[in-house]
């Protein structure tokens, strides 16, 4: 009997088995994450039951009950079981230009098509040329959006009185303003904190913490009625530059830190690397030190930027006219008089607020694993 | 020394002469930036009229507040305005900091729950409070919901015992009895009792090792001794319930709608902050304590108290004292809702009255400074205590 015959080698592999029900696929996942106890289980039954019950109702109340255009308020005065999304339709314009002549609302849509063409291409971390892209949005659109928004005689630009100014138009533009300078204010700021100059050191703390310490809505206060007293008379500032002032004041303290944790993350060795070059002081700090710690902040930055576009909602408290103050505006609108206008408008702000906000957050998620990345 | 050397050093050069006329320059700057502001301020002043010092504290103020924790009538001064202003923020400060720490803490425990539906909503609920502006919350709370409640007569009542219309929220208010000073009493001794119990069951536990159940033994002391006495003399306190007496309700707690949005704005706003803290915290804690608790034969309960715990709370102390500091600040946004605080009442209505801007802003920040100190203080304290002990 030769070996080969008594050898038994499988030539068909055996059919595959499908893995035990409990330990893969849907069923057991929701085994595991839903009901993996007693208690489990009952809180599972406790998050369904209120879905089940409100989200239906909530749907419908926003959707199919909702009332989507309309001449004026009675459609939404009889049907006061739906959301009247009429309102904000009939409001819209309203809410993004504010007063803003209806001739002239070009300018504000160029302004802020090129503002955001410039934050994308600031944002997109592998654009080319990004320096250009900063020089021409820090620099340049600042006086074009003056000259554009404002308005300019010798242009044939009708002058526009910054009363006029309001809506989303304004919370944008008051956000990009206390980005726009109080980047470069709070990298100073913080370059001052790191001094070995007694003098600076001390200037800069007291300013940030002093910042820092006071709730924001004082700070518009001061810019409001200290700031027209601390100049001549003859200049009297305008009424919404006052409060630019103060959202720049407040947000270049917040940003110093911000910058300040990114130059604290740096290592010493950056530091004694650009010295042993011989690069003095300003060379080390605007072509070594800077541009990595500023990358390492992008994260931070956007959070700061987040925060400061949800405390623009507070200028109104010294008379400018943002977009949840215009909301406020058009609910005062007799023809628009109801009982879900307020809830309506109130929620479509909340989803405007947190569509924008959210987008920022996740962006600034997505750049800090991004950078963790690259450092590895 | 060789010449050359000399020569490279010349004074400009130098360092320190360097440092020094930065220096001077940065003081003349700030100098000059100050003296333009007061030179500017006092001209202004004279011109307008305005009042130079704070001659107005003593005056009297006219006006009334709907809410005052200390007297106060339309007879008395600014000052006095500028204490219950004071207390008023203080007030919301002590209401909104344990419950926004209660809930946050809650909603952070939710987060890390193994339960996937319960920590989604923890999470949808976090991301919704910090992207949505606290004043658009306030303002919908305030006006969409708390003003367009039915009036008094059609009250929304829990149980016959909570009242809810556009006038405010009506709660019980405690009543205390004769037998509250036993009450009182008790409690007292019942804490101290327990103080004792475990210094001893510490002295115990570091001689022989054996361990004592310190707290069942001091929830059963301070839970137990108030309600037996309780039950002995009878109920320390008695409820005032609101009732409806004409147009209006009468008795019981009334809460001011201004306050109850500005307290469940804030409350519910801050929690989501607290919430992250908490999760972050706790995740930052290396799994490998737990398991070394684990090893030495600690069980879940006291591995979390003893070892997770305490390291998590040194994450979650800073960033939990400056939500606290935010929830003093916010609470300045009653303006927008007419809440009687300190910026409503001092910066807005005083400030308008007397003309005084820069005083009664100076001390408007400065109390708001002086909150932050204060805090910062504690916390370094508090920070110092739980730092790692470098050997």
């Amino acid at each position: 009997v030769s070996l080969e015959s008594l050898a038994y080698v499988r030539e068909a592999s055996e059919l595959e088995e499908s893995p035990p029900a409990l330990s893969t696929g849907a069923f057991a996942w929701a085994r595991a994450n839903l009901f993996s106890s007693i208690g489990s289980t009952l809180v599972t039954i406790g998050c369904i039951a209120p879905i089940a019950y409100l989200l239906p109702q909530l749907v419908a109340w926003a959707t199919t009950r909702a009332i989507w255009s309309a001449r004026d308020g009675a459609a939404c005065r009889q049907h006061q079981d739906g959301a009247c999304w009429a309102f904000v339709v009939a409001k819209w314009d309203y809410l993004r230009f504010g007063s803003y002549p209806i001739a002239e609302r070009w300018r504000v849509d160029v302004v802020e098509a090129i503002g955001i063409a410039l934050i994308i291409w600031l944002l997109w971390i592998n654009a080319p040329r990004r320096v250009w892209g900063a020089f021409l949005f820090f620099v340049v659109y600042p006086i074009l959006a003056l000259i554009l928004l404002r308005g300019s005689p010798s242009l044939a630009l009708p002058i526009v009185d910054t009363q006029l100014w309001g809506g989303i138009f304004v919370s944008l533009l008051t956000a990009v303003v206390g980005i726009v300078f109080s980047l470069p204010l709070g990298v100073l700021l913080a370059l001052g904190r790191r001094s070995q100059l007694p003098t600076v050191r001390v200037a800069s703390v007291v300013f940030i913490e002093f910042v820092r310490g006071v709730p924001f809505i004082t700070i518009l206060f001061m810019a409001n009625n200290l700031l027209p007293l601390f100049v001549p008379e003859t200049w009297t500032p305008d009424r919404l530059l006052r409060p630019l002032a103060g959202i720049i004041l407040f947000s270049a303290a917040y940003m110093a830190e911000e910058v300040r944790g990114g130059l604290q993350s740096l290592g010493r060795g950056q530091y004694e690397a650009a010295m042993a070059l011989g690069l003095n002081y300003a060379a080390m700090t605007a072509l070594v030190i800077l541009p990595q710690a500023l990358t390492l902040v992008i994260p931070g930055i956007v959070n700061n930027f987040i925060g400061l576009f949800m405390d623009t909602t507070l200028i109104s408290v010294v008379g400018a006219t943002d977009f949840l103050e215009a909301m406020n505006n058009a609910f005062k609108d007799p023809v628009w008089a109801g009982p879900t206008i307020m809830v309506t408008g109130y929620l479509f702000a909340g989803i405007f607020y947190f569509v924008f906000c959210f987008g920022m957050a996740r962006y600034s998620a997505h750049i800090e694993r991004v950078l963790a990345k690259r450092r590895r | 020394m060789d010449p050359a050397r000399t020569k490279r050093s010349s004074w400009l050069s130098d360092q320190r002469v360097r440092g020094l006329f930065y220096q001077t320059l940065l003081l003349a700057g700030i100098a000059a930036l100050a003296f333009g502001a007061i030179y500017n301020a006092v001209v202004n002043m004279r011109a307008r009229g305005i009042p130079m010092g704070f001659g107005f504290w003593n005056d009297a103020a006219g006006f009334e507040i709907n809410l005052h924790l200390i007297s106060y009538s339309n007879l008395s001064t600014y000052g006095q305005a500028f204490w219950v202003g004071l207390l008023n923020t203080l007030l919301i400060a002590v209401i909104c900091i344990p419950l926004a720490t209660l809930l946050g803490f809650m909603i952070g425990v939710a987060r890390l729950s193994p339960n996937w539906l319960l920590s989604r909503f923890a999470l949808v609920y976090t991301s919704v409070m910090r992207n949505t502006p606290l004043l658009l919350l306030l303002l919908f709370w305030y006006n969409a919901v708390l003003k367009s409640l039915p009036g008094p007569r059609q009250s929304i009542s829990i149980a016959d015992v909570v009242f809810l219309n556009n006038r405010g929220l009506y709660l019980p208010m405690p009543v205390a009895q004769d037998s509250m000073v036993w009450f009182v009493g008790a409690v007292l001794a019942a804490i101290a009792l327990a103080i004792g119990f475990r210094m001893w069951a510490r002295r115990r536990q570091d001689r022989t090792g054996a361990q004592a159940p310190t707290v069942f033994v001091a929830a059963a002391l301070i839970l137990g001794l108030p309600v037996l006495l309780t039950a002995a003399t009878g109920a320390p306190f008695a409820f005032d319930i609101a009732r409806l007496s004409g147009f209006n309700l009468k008795g019981g707690l009334p809460v001011i709608p201004e306050m109850a949005a500005l307290v469940f704005g804030l409350v519910t706003f801050t929690a989501a902050f607290i919430a992250e803290i908490v999760r972050a915290g706790v995740l930052a804690v290396p799994p490998g304590q737990n398991e070394a608790a684990s090893a030495l034969g600690m069980h879940h309960g006291v591995s979390m108290r003893l070892v997770v715990i305490p390291q998590a709370m040194r994450l979650i102390t800073p960033p939990l004292t400056s939500q606290y500091l935010n929830i003093i600040k916010n609470s300045s946004l009653a303006v927008f809702i007419g809440y009687p605080d300190l910026v409503q009442i001092f910066a807005g209505t005083v400030l308008n009255q007397t003309q005084a801007a820069v005083q009664v802003m100076a001390i408007t920040m400065g109390v708001y400074l002086m909150i932050s100190l204060a805090v910062a203080i504690v916390l370094n304290m508090v920070n110092a205590r739980y730092a790692l002990k470098g050997r």
